[in-house]
């Protein structure tokens, strides 16, 4: 509880540092490990000798203090946005004019999987850019997430979270900036653009996340014409339901959250089972070696061990139960319409490619729109240097207007 | 694998024999539990609550007598057999009485044989239990594979249909030439493919948890909206049906879809106690008050534990759940039985079979009783109700056999 409002919205330094106790813990656990038997098929889930890989490497080859040193070797905060701490990462771009971005990231996801795409955005110069592709960039980490507070009470939604984020950027002195996501990152830029705050000047999305209501409805209604690759990817979108992480957490979050928070194996299991692209690519990783772009045994590891040493694997799991109650909400009362500019980038291994008019049909302010030739759902993650090209032509219009403003 | 015929139709005795090593190992493991914070919302609309496993956890590492599952299971007569290379376990209690009416009764998920260990003296031996001879039972009750002591598959294949068969098969080694069959939950399932099945030697059966829901309706489930023209009745088992549909079916959903993926439930003994309790609203609530002190029924928390501690020794949390990944019947959907068949309604059950519903469903429907006590684990919480149901319902069929 703050004192004053001073200290409420203060921003204050943040360092982290894990007890030697928490990491002998986690070894002891992950060696003590009592396992099922094998899959009778691949399509059973995550597979056992992918997981017991990941368990091996884990326990006797990883280097616990990664997470720690990567994090702290950037500039971190925290600040208390109603009534709950959020921590974020802030790295300012030493060019003049350079266009302040929020990015936000999903489930199972962290501030993890930005930390290559910083060093580009920022210091375009030394990544292969001009200094007029500079960003400002903010990267927080969703309540419940790693070392944002948990709620403790309902109603931390992504249009909540989109409300606090306007205020952090606010708050960082910002009044003209950007904002992206994919996954639950895309939920809440969503919600950003529709709520127009003051100062967001545009959103880049790797992940139509406006899919499953306009779309459906779309579908329902028989206003699109479905075209053959219209159904392809319709099919694959309803590949999304082909997991059951998400009724799960979407129904009940906290029961599936004593496994993920007492075991893990049990805890690393959940989080691999996202989609089929990213599963595979990252059992490569862990089965030969051969890791697909930023999705090494090592960057993986970073984003469990971050989360297994926070403990959030229930609360990051509430913002399921959360987006679901949201969901249904917002059936009864739609929200408003997207109006400013909006920039799609679309990765050939995320769970659905969208096509144009589809994020057209959500989006009608539609400025930027390409298709990339490699890259899934971890898009930032798994290929940064193509993520910051693409926030580069993406919002390089923005810049434009800026300037002849 | 079995070198000739003779061993591979052998029937085994059993013997429970837990390692004080695995006993020490799951206690250490409860202590060591690591929770998350409590949930935020004031009620189970978030899954199982912080409260309710904290005090089971307490109990089960303190108060609780982990070798009491063993002692109650090596109380009664148990056997082994090998059916399509697979080791069956199951419970055989021969009545006293002579014409005993041979009775398979198969349990659930996430349930096993200790739900029937109160339900088998009665049954067996009804003039102990306030019954009469003729309402005597020999009592079959297996473990499903991948439950309890009965083998794990190590390939697919094993669905509904296929234990199904394996029971009718377990009853002819027995040497059954005439019985009858029972369950709730997947034992309903089962049950019911057994009567569409229709073996010569089926005489009928009985669920507690009957598949009545007619395509047509079954379709709108989860879908909406709720068809027009339903009667109270009906509509109040869709409305039921519908919650279960969109709100109560993650753990199923997750267990259809990514079984292998609940590593957790192999690591934690919490991990499976909170998945093995969130089945039902109703259920989860009876159980929540056991450990709050108010056990509804037999619902006991040594019932519960029972129940759990086994599944955690046998380490069969993720193969009894690959079950729902071999499905392909629709949990409360027509299985098209045709033998005589008998269903109880119990009234905290997940829905209430509406009479209409049920006699379209089973058209040889020999009896219909809704009764006053009981959720979706009928015979584990109202052993003395579900007896006198099975000896109400199956009266009828006796009489039969005498006649014939």
């Amino acid at each position: 509880m703050s004192t004053t409002v001073e200290a409420a919205t203060e921003i204050r330094p943040f360092h982290l540092e894990f007890s030697e106790e928490q990491i002998d813990d986690l070894r002891r656990r992950i060696a003590a490990t009592r396992w099922t038997s094998k899959e009778l098929d691949e399509s059973q889930g995550v597979e056992l000798a992918t997981l017991q890989a990941l368990a091996r490497y884990w326990a006797n080859d990883y280097d616990f203090g990664r997470v720690e040193a990567r994090l702290n070797a950037l500039p971190q905060f925290r600040t208390e946005i109603d009534g709950l701490d959020i921590h974020f990462i802030h790295v300012r771009s030493k060019h003049e004019n350079a266009l302040p971005l929020i990015i936000t990231h999903g489930w199972p996801g962290s501030v993890i999987e930005m930390l290559e795409v910083i060093g580009p955005l920022t210091d375009p110069t030394a990544h292969g850019g001009d200094a007029g592709d500079a960003f400002d960039v903010v990267i927080p980490s969703l309540p419940g997430y790693g070392f944002s507070a948990e709620p403790t009470e309902v109603g931390w939604d992504p249009a909540h979270t989109a409300e606090a984020w306007a205020e952090l950027m606010d708050r960082l002195g910002y009044t003209r900036y950007v904002a992206q996501g994919g996954d639950q990152g895309a939920g809440v830029t969503d919600a950003m653009a529709r709520m127009a705050p003051e100062g967001l000047v545009g959103v880049h999305f790797n992940f139509l996340d406006a899919a499953p209501r306009e779309l459906l409805m779309a579908a329902l209604n028989l206003r699109l014409a479905f075209s053959e690759e219209d159904r392809a990817q319709f099919g694959k979108f309803t590949g999304i339901f082909m997991r059951g992480y998400l009724t799960e957490m979407g129904e009940h979050p906290q029961t599936i959250g004593y496994s993920i928070v007492d075991s893990p194996v049990g805890l690393a299991a959940w989080m691999l089972d996202h989609d089929a692209d990213s599963y595979e690519k990252i059992s490569r990783a862990f089965l030969d070696g051969t890791p697909s772009g930023g999705l090494t045994r090592d960057h993986v590891l970073d984003n469990i061990t971050l989360y297994w040493l926070t403990g959030t694997g229930t609360s990051a799991a509430r913002l399921y139960w959360e987006n679901s109650r949201a969901v249904t909400a917002a059936i009864k009362h739609s929200p408003p319409h997207v109006s400013l500019p909006v920039a799609f980038t679309v990765f050939p291994g995320e769970i659905f490619q969208a096509p144009r008019h589809w994020v057209k049909k959500a989006y009608h302010n539609l400025t930027y729109f390409n298709e990339v030739d490699k890259g899934g759902h971890f898009a930032a993650w798994e290929e940064p240097e193509l993520f910051a090209s693409e926030m580069r032509a993406a919002f390089r219009s923005l810049r434009d207007e800026r300037r002849s403003s | 694998m079995s070198s000739t015929v003779e061993t591979a139709t052998e029937i085994r005795p059993f013997h429970v024999d837990v390692p004080e090593e695995d006993l020490d190992d799951l206690r250490r493991r409860i202590a060591a539990t690591r929770w998350p914070e409590q949930e935020t919302v004031r009620d189970q609309s978030q899954g199982v609550q912080l409260a309710t496993i904290q005090a089971l956890a307490r109990y089960w590492a303190t108060d609780y007598d982990l070798r009491r599952f063993e002692a109650r299971l090596n109380a009664v007569p148990q056997f082994m057999t090998e059916i399509d290379g697979l080791d069956i376990h199951f419970i055989h209690v021969r009545s006293p009485h002579e014409n005993a009416l041979p009775l398979i009764i198969t349990h659930g998920w996430p349930g096993s044989v200790i739900e029937m260990l109160n339900v088998v003296g009665p049954l067996s031996d009804p003039t102990a239990h306030g019954g009469d001879a003729e309402d005597a039972f020999d009592v079959v009750a297996p473990s499903m594979p991948g439950y309890g002591f009965s083998a794990k598959p190590t390939g697919t294949g094993w669905d509904p249909v296929h234990i199904a068969r394996a029971w009718i098969e377990l009853m002819r080694r027995l040497g059954y030439t005439r019985f009858v069959a029972q369950g709730g939950d997947w034992g309903a399932q089962i049950t019911d493919v057994m009567g569409a099945e229709a073996p010569p030697e089926l005489l009928g059966i009985h669920s507690n948890m009957p598949g009545t829901v007619p395509p047509e309706v079954s379709k709108t489930l989860a879908a909406g909206p709720e068809p027009s023209g339903l009667s109270p009745d009906e509509s109040r088992a869709w409305k039921q049906l519908n919650f279960v549909f969109t709100k109560g079916i993650g753990y199923a959903t997750e267990m259809n879809l990514r079984p292998q993926t609940l590593y957790g439930l192999a690591d934690s003994p919490v991990a499976l106690a909170a998945w093995m309790l969130d089945h039902d609203a109703r259920s989860y609530e009876d159980i929540a008050a056991a450990f709050d002190g108010h056990p509804v029924g037999n619902l006991t928390r040594d019932e519960v534990l029972d129940n759990i501690t086994m599944t955690w020794l046998t380490n069969t949390g993720i193969s009894s759940g690959r079950l729902y990944w071999e499905n392909t019947l629709g949990f409360f959907d027509v299985k098209g039985a045709t033998v005589p068949a008998a269903v109880s309604v119990f009234p905290r059950e997940m829905y209430q079979a509406p009479r209409s519903w049920t006699e379209q469903a089973y058209p040889n429907l020999i009896y219909f009783n809704e009764v006053d006590e009981g959720n979706h684990f009928a015979a584990w919480q109202e052993p003395e109700i579900y007896t006198n149901e099975l000896r109400a319902a199956f009266r009828s069929l006796r009489d039969e056999r005498r006649s014939s």
